[in-house]
């Protein structure tokens, strides 16, 4: 797997659908990239504002400054909306590293290419703060900020999806199907 | 082997399977709707190529539901763009918005049009689709592109999921609803208990279900994590799909020594009214324990808590009676709404209690149960607290960030109407006994 690298976005535990694009949000076509950009733009806009220290993304921005985001447990329950992986990706995050998932995010975020879900057996929510420089290579984590590094689950049986880019591609190269 | 294992199995031409095992199955049917269609349908034009044909067009059931009643530019622009997909493709059960043909929300439009089928294997771009476990059938939710994956090819790799057996003996009360059921069985095995797990409900208890109370429990199968919910089916099922006309499907039963992730035993009749706090569907304690909480709205609707039954039960309450808060009625369908004008209460119909108990009646759909564009019927935008018989209560779910939801029975969210705190319905046992009319 290729190197990602970036800064990490720390949230808490059952980070559902709902506050990571909000049903009002789920209007915008995907494959039109100028409508499809406000998927970035309003990513992580339903969390409670309460439960952060800084926004994810500024006001009237479509990117963040973050790369990887880094939760504790049962990240993405809730709705099976692909627009949820859909708008980390186009807000910039490569990776998101929790200790769960809930199945539709987790199969959404491989299956259409959309960032690599790494699971975490520590706490790391508890280890890495929003802002730190983050680095991960295969399956080791690195904190570069604090110069700490941790092991992260092995990606197992999804590895090849996501190294194809996604089902389609996956399914071409196997010869699941035929186009 | 478990039911959920043996429809797997069948489907994937496999005689025996395990939970672990990554299969490819043949899909029955493909659900989607407004919302995720059009991103479906665009990674499958994507994929498969501008002309492509999709796999089986009298196997795709395209229901919009989600934002039909709204000004919204783009939401009308998603529902043209589907009814040309449709049309390009001449999808045979395509339920279109602002004609006759059009139903309302997709999980309850599913059972009431007879695509519902023992044995089935159905996949739908919602993650409510496991309703349709109610009859039997392996039914889970999925995202666009393994959506735009069947489109093209009528098939999906899935995991055999293990299962968790609910078992519930006795009989419930008469004032304890699917709804209580669920909520009680997530509460149990916490909000990511049943994660990649089949939750499958049994028991004498269940099998006095009627069929809209069997969805109601299926349909929050995910609010715990679930790939699916499940309760096989038996002469209630039979009987709800010759009304329909279905007679072509097969029947499967957990085997009495196959192997479960877990078992919880539950005695029916102990079985309480309970109500699921901010911000989890696992957040739960009994509704007389919340006598304090003062509620500003009651919303009774959606998938889960928008069904016939579910609006016979809020009318016993409601009858005769003035609502001290707001209370917004939304029927899952056109269906349940026609019945809204032809079942009565001691000679007074399901309409005419709402209007006169000072309720408001919008048309069917998803409505505010996901919040949804700005001028949703229902939707909050303030810091309304609301006892609702939707699904989620999550933050913001209803629409404004600063609202709050309580997710309950439609008794207990009628009772709540009534008296502008969470009440048990207990309170009205002389009026929840009274029968509708012949």
């Amino acid at each position: 797997m290729n190197k990602i690298k970036g800064k990490a976005y720390v949230v808490g535990d059952n980070i559902d659908t709902d506050q990571i694009i909000p049903a009002m949000h789920l209007v915008y076509r995907t494959d039109i990239e100028k409508e499809a950009k406000n998927y970035g733009k309003y990513a992580m806009s339903g969390i409670n504002p309460k439960t952060i220290e800084v926004p994810f993304i500024e006001e009237g921005r479509y990117e963040s400054d973050y790369t990887i985001m880094i939760s504790g447990k049962n990240f993405g329950c809730g709705s099976s909306r692909e627009h949820a992986p859909l708008s980390l990706e186009k807000a910039g995050i490569k990776a998101v590293v929790a200790q769960g998932y809930a199945r539709i995010f987790y199969r959404n975020s491989v299956d259409g290419g959309f960032l690599i879900p790494y699971e975490s057996k520590n706490r790391l929510i508890d280890e890495i703060k929003t802002g730190d420089e983050i680095e991960i290579s295969e399956n080791i984590l690195k904190n570069i900020t604090t110069n700490k590094e941790y092991i992260l689950g092995e990606l197992g049986d999804i590895e090849g999806i996501i190294k194809a880019g996604g089902i389609f591609n996956y399914a071409l190269q196997n010869g699941f199907m035929t186009k | 082997m478990t039911i959920i294992e043996k429809i797997l199995a069948n489907k994937s031409k496999i005689n025996k399977v395990k939970p672990g095992d990554n299969i490819w199955v043949d899909v029955d049917i493909l659900m989607t709707h407004d919302v995720c269609g059009p991103g479906t349908m665009g990674i499958f034009k994507e994929k498969f190529g501008e002309d492509a044909k999709v796999w089986d067009k009298e196997k795709i059931v395209l229901i919009p539901d989600h934002y039909i009643f709204t000004k919204d530019k783009y939401a009308m622009r998603n529902i043209e763009y589907v009814t040309q997909f449709a049309k390009e493709q001449e999808i045979k059960h395509f339920y279109k918005p602002f004609t006759d043909d059009y139903k309302g929300v997709c999980h309850v439009a599913l059972a009431e049009e007879g695509h519902n089928k023992p044995g089935d294997v159905l996949f739908g771009t919602d993650s409510h689709t496991c309703t349709s476990g109610a009859f039997g059938q392996f039914a889970s939710g999925i995202g666009n592109t393994d959506a735009a994956f069947i489109m093209g090819t009528g098939k999906l790799w899935v995991k055999v999921p293990e299962s968790i057996k609910f078992q519930f003996n006795g009989k419930f009360p008469t004032y304890v609803m699917g709804k209580d059921v669920v909520l009680q069985t997530i509460g149990d095995i916490g909000f990511d208990g049943a994660t990649y797990i089949c939750m499958e409900y049994t028991g004498d208890a269940i099998t006095e279900l009627n069929m809209e109370e069997r969805m109601t429990i299926c349909n929050m199968a995910i609010e715990a994590g679930g790939k699916c919910g499940i309760i096989a089916a038996d002469e209630v099922t039979k009987e709800y799909l010759k009304e329909r006309g279905v007679t072509d499907y097969k029947v499967f039963n957990s085997d009495t020594d196959a192997t479960y992730h877990s078992t919880y035993n539950y005695n029916a009749n102990k079985i309480v009214p309970v109500v699921a706090k901010p911000y989890s569907p696992g957040n739960v304690e009994p509704a007389e324990k919340l006598s304090h909480i003062e509620v500003t709205r009651s919303y009774i609707g959606s998938c889960t808590g928008g069904k016939t039954t579910d609006f016979i039960a809020a009318a016993k309450i409601l009858k005769g009676e003035k609502v001290k808060i707001e209370t917004f009625i939304v029927p899952a369908t056109r269906n349940v709404e026609r019945n809204f004008e032809t079942i009565k209460i001691k000679g007074e119909t399901l309409k005419e209690i709402f209007e006169n108990a000072g309720c408001k009646i919008g048309p069917p759909s998803c409505a505010a149960c996901l919040g949804g564009p700005e001028d949703t019927f229902g939707r909050t935008h303030r810091d309304e607290v609301v006892i609702a018989t939707t699904n989620r209560n999550f933050h913001g779910r209803m629409g404004s960030i600063d609202s709050k939801v309580y997710l309950a029975s439609p008794y207990t969210a009628a009772a709540s109407a009534l008296t502008g705190k969470i009440t048990d319905p207990r309170k009205y046992i002389n009026k929840i006994e009274v029968g509708i009319d012949e």
